[in-house]
């Protein structure tokens, strides 16, 4: 019950958004709705502009305009640090490990932005590699834990909704896999997800909804139960 | 006497004991400027003003309103740390992320502005500050004469340098200092505030050069110039020590000092110099500083 009310609320509407760096445009006008609790895709090739969007909605890119709703407030002229405190949590495609911080440290670097978050020893229960490395360099960690690490960082902070950029990306299968089933625990916890992914099979059992991104624009709207009948276009589009 | 390499031991360790506290003033100048090019990424010519500032605030302040030397202790830095969070706030936040000639030029003025508006009221000639009461004195060692005053320097200024250093590396606010170092913007999509980190940074930073000018005080000529003349050599040491390192600010700091020192004491013709010769030597096998991180 309480479920279908939480699925009609709007917890991020990106409306008509352009984005420049420096001379260059890289938004040509994007329009997207999320609603608490579900997880959507954002997919296309690289350089379509979907790590751009991430970055925009957390106000991380040279100039902007248009309007980005988040639980209903405008945040255009919002300050980074105001929009996390919105809880949003951001997991940028380089993952953002800290060289000069021990794991635990980066673990317990960013604030808690809203009451409900994972504690120390939840995380530690769902990444028991990061408890054993935990006062290792945070860049001495493989791949696999940086990328565990950089996700789980952001589940201490109670943001109740996530922008995950290529979280898949260069990763073993077995890991990818672990992450698959870290997304499906975080989504029965409610928690609102925005993922940019290139491995489709990752994204496509898990997803609710999924947006195609072409040349800075969304250029088509994929329900979880349509997949299979726009399988075709959506090939087309990710040139797979 | 005993002689070493031809020194009476008295005068070494007399050069030795002038080349630690250089040191400290070195350690804690530099350590500054790092802890400022960590978060900012600016090379602050300001920062001899910024000590000058320290000494001549502490004078000033004890000739209008007969402030004594441990009051100014804690009001000189805590008046240029806010006007360091002023220049930071109003000037050198509108520049950010520019090429670094900007923050070079502009510090570069603000320096020279503060120089000339004071050497106009003040002349160059140098204040008096007189040495508190209590550190009036020394004790002999036997092997040298030790003035109570220059033991303190030595003493305060270690403490100092530490205490920042353990609070840069062993705290929660020194992990936002060193991860910002590293990624602000990514910091400030966490939900911190990195903007007023920044102008708290530069405050802290400039504070510390304040602290090292109020030391100064008593044993240095206090003139509006007298940053501009250490400056220089404290860059030299930043480069030795490698930019942005905070450890290595200090103990390069110290070292460079007693270098010096050494260098009084067998040749003392090239002891200005010996510095800037060691600046060379470590760029051309480390150029990234001794303890800096190769990029």
């Amino acid at each position: 019950m309480s479920q279908a009310q939480q699925k009609e609320y709007e917890q991020l509407r990106v409306s008509g958004l352009h984005a420049f760096y420096g001379e260059s445009h890289i938004l040509h006008g994007i329009d997207l709705v999320v609603n608490r609790g579900e997880l959507v895709t954002l997919l296309g090739r690289n350089g379509a502009g979907r790590s751009t969007t991430l970055k925009s909605i957390m106000n991380m890119v040279g100039r902007r305009t248009g309007s980005i709703m988040i639980n209903g407030e405008e945040t255009m002229s919002c300050a980074p640090h105001h929009i996390a405190r919105l809880g949003v949590g951001y997991c940028p495609e380089h993952r953002g490990i800290f060289s000069a911080l021990s794991v635990q440290e980066n673990l317990t670097l960013p604030p808690v932005v809203r009451s409900g978050g994972m504690s120390l020893e939840e995380i530690y229960t769902m990444f028991p590699n990061l408890h054993e490395r935990r006062f290792s360099q945070g860049t001495k960690l493989s791949g696999g834990e940086q990328q565990m690490l950089a996700l789980a960082r952001i589940l201490r902070t109670g943001a109740n909704m996530l922008l995950l950029d290529e979280i898949t990306e260069g990763l073993a299968p077995v890991i990818v896999e672990k992450l698959g089933h870290v997304l499906t625990k975080l989504k029965e916890k409610g928690l609102t997800i925005v993922l940019v992914e290139q491995n489709f099979h990752f994204a496509a059992p898990l997803a609710d909804r999924h947006y195609v991104v072409e040349h800075g624009q969304i250029v088509e709207e994929i329900s979880a139960n349509e997949l299979s009948a726009k399988q075709s276009v959506l090939d087309s589009y990710l040139g797979v | 006497m005993s002689m070493i390499f031809g020194v009476p031991l008295a005068v070494l360790s007399g050069q030795l004991l002038i080349g630690v506290i250089n040191g400290a003033f070195y350690a804690l100048l530099s350590l500054g400027l790092a802890v400022i090019f960590g978060l900012l990424k600016i090379i602050n010519f300001a920062h001899g003003a910024m000590y000058m500032l320290g000494a001549m605030v502490t004078v000033i302040m004890f000739d209008v309103m007969g402030v004594n030397y441990w009051v100014a202790l804690f009001m000189a830095p805590l008046l240029v740390g806010v006007v360091g969070v002023l220049i930071e706030y109003f000037l050198l936040r509108r520049i950010a992320g520019q090429d670094h000639i900007y923050s070079l030029l502009l510090t570069f003025g603000i320096a020279l502005l503060m120089q000339g508006v004071l050497t106009n009221i003040y002349g160059v000639s140098g204040l008096r500050y007189s040495m508190p009461d209590l550190f009036k004195g020394g004790i002999n060692l036997g092997f040298m004469f030790l003035p109570y005053y220059r033991a303190w320097v030595i003493g305060i200024a270690l403490v100092v340098c530490f205490g920042t250093w353990f609070m840069i590396e062993k705290t929660k606010l020194g992990a936002y200092l060193r991860a910002g170092t590293e990624d602000a913007q990514l910091m400030q999509g966490f939900g911190i505030n990195v903007p007023l980190l920044v102008s708290l940074t530069y405050g802290f930073g400039v504070a510390l050069a304040a602290f090292a000018g109020v030391l100064a005080a008593p044993i240095y000529s206090v003139t509006p110039v007298m940053g501009s003349h250490i400056l220089i050599t404290v860059f030299a040491v930043v480069v030795i020590g490698g930019m942005g390192s905070i450890g290595g600010a200090i103990i390069t700091g110290i070292l460079m000092g007693v270098v010096e020192g050494l260098t009084k004491t067998f040749y003392p013709p090239a002891s200005s110099a010996v510095i800037f010769l060691v600046m060379v030597v470590v760029l051309m096998f480390r150029p990234a500083g001794l303890f800096g991180k190769e990029a």
